[in-house]
């Protein structure tokens, strides 16, 4: 699963080069995205492919500064089926679907001491 | 955080309870996940093939159930009650010891389920050793209702390259106080491990710690003779403060506990410091009483040509040199606290 999720998030950056996905695949490996910097078009909406290949929870939530503001303090155990928050159990795949207007936006896992350990990746919305 | 001290050999971990995570010292995990290490003592000693650890498990009071993962160097034969006196016979001896030191003398695909091989209980201790790769024994951490850090899975396969074997302890602190265990006593555990390649977790101790907190921890060693140590206790924040023949009134204090039948009439006493950056324990302590030069892998300065398997190991009978190694320790924890695994709500 790990072998064929980097290829897939390898896929995917090198079609962000050419052409903006629509298909980003996203692995979590001790505790860091892969890869930690994605470029969509704005407006499309981006099926995400979500791999969590280490043996603990993890999550990936996608937003603005605000969106990470209310989280980094929030006290939900786990998500639901929300688009932008994604709940990971240990070894597992999610798929999500999002829409960007153009912009900035930050994916992050908000346990605790994960954000200050590195799982912090960056999606830039093209318009 | 206070010094961990290990006995003449060691791994030490120390396991404190408290159910109250905020609290600065008291819990494994904080608020943040850092993982929080009381003081602890080791004792890991070396004899024929037989790595002997005691490490005791503190009860901090507080309730619920925390626990910690130990990296083993091989399968344990047995893990029972230490004895009552071993870990603090040792610190003493070293305490007054330290003032006569002269000079400095030198010194890694989704993987199937973790196999339990071992459960033991001892007092309000949950003890069980496993064998799995670094994958499987993080899930079946996770499984069991204990929040790992999220350096935990790099560093349990770093361990399980070496040795597929950890041991988990659970400490109930609820059982502690239903046993009428006052704040501060202590659980001596000691685990008997046949081995031909002893070896001191340090790296494990940074688990959970952001890089610039300071890891402290005393290691001892008793080895046959003098050691070679790999790295050499210069830098990197270990420093030798200790290394002379073991009094014989040491030895026979420590022979005379429960399950110490097995130290040498003479052995060599070695007291390494950890005053050290989280980021720069980036290693493990590798011991050679037999005059070879320690194993770089042991060190964990390099990965292993052939990564262990998770299988158990079979006893060694390779011939070390050393006598009776004691590790020591420090303890290699992991820890764990049984909550929901994260705090996070719009």
């Amino acid at each position: 699963m790990a072998l064929a999720l980097a290829a897939f998030a390898a896929s995917a950056c090198a079609s962000a080069q050419a052409a903006m996905p629509t298909e980003v695949g996203i692995r979590i490996h001790y505790s860091r995205f892969e890869p930690s910097t994605v470029e969509v078009q704005a407006g499309v909406p981006i099926t995400f492919t979500i791999v969590n290949d280490d043996p603990i929870d993890h999550e990936w939530l996608i937003g603005d500064s605000n969106f990470h503001d209310r989280h980094r303090t929030g006290t939900e155990a786990v998500h639901g089926d929300r688009p932008d928050e994604v709940s990971l159990p240990p070894m597992s795949i999610k798929r999500t679907t999002l829409t960007f207007p153009p912009g900035t936006y930050l994916y992050i896992c908000h346990f605790p001491g994960h954000e200050a350990y590195g799982m912090v990746g960056t999606l830039v919305a093209k318009g | 955080m206070r010094r961990f001290i290990a006995g003449a050999a060691a791994i030490v971990a120390a396991l404190v309870v408290s159910t109250q995570p905020a609290a600065a010292c008291a819990g494994l995990i904080g608020p943040n996940g850092a993982v929080n290490l009381l003081r602890t003592t080791t004792f890991a000693g070396y004899h024929d093939g037989i790595e002997h650890y005691v490490t005791a498990f503190k009860f901090q009071g507080g309730s619920g159930q925390f626990g910690s993962l130990v990296p083993l160097p091989g399968v344990p034969t047995s893990v029972e009650k230490g004895g009552d006196w071993t870990l603090q016979r040792l610190i003493r001896e070293t305490e007054i010891a330290k003032f006569s030191v002269r000079g400095a003398i030198p010194l890694a695909a989704p993987a199937a389920d973790a196999v339990v091989l071992m459960q033991v209980k001892i007092d309000a201790l949950d003890i069980t050793v496993l064998s799995g790769g670094g994958e499987s024994v993080g899930r079946w951490a996770t499984e069991h209702g204990f929040r790992l850090p999220p350096d935990a899975p790099e560093i349990l396969d770093f361990y399980a390259a070496r040795s597929p074997i950890f041991m988990a302890a659970i400490f109930d602190a609820d059982a502690a106080k239903a046993k009428g265990q006052q704040i501060g006593d202590g659980t001596p555990v000691h685990i008997t491990i046949p081995t031909a390649n002893p070896w001191v977790p340090l790296r494990i101790l940074a688990t959970g710690k952001n890089a610039a907190a300071r890891v402290d921890a005393d290691v001892y060693l008793l080895t046959d003779r003098k050691p070679l140590l790999l790295p050499a206790p210069f830098a990197n924040g270990m420093e030798l403060q200790y290394s002379q023949t073991a009094s014989a009134s040491l030895l026979n204090d420590l022979r005379s506990d429960k399950g110490m039948d097995w130290v040498p009439e003479m052995a060599w006493l070695t007291k390494i410091g950890i005053n050290a950056a989280a980021s720069q324990l980036t290693y493990d302590l590798a011991i050679s009483a037999n005059g070879k030069v320690p194993s770089r892998v042991a060190a964990g300065l390099e990965a292993p040509a052939n990564p262990t398997t998770p299988a158990t190991n079979s006893p060694s009978n390779q011939p070390l040199a050393l006598v009776g190694i004691a590790i020591l320790g420090l303890g290699a924890v992991l820890l764990l606290g049984r909550f929901a695994p994260r705090s996070v709500a719009p």
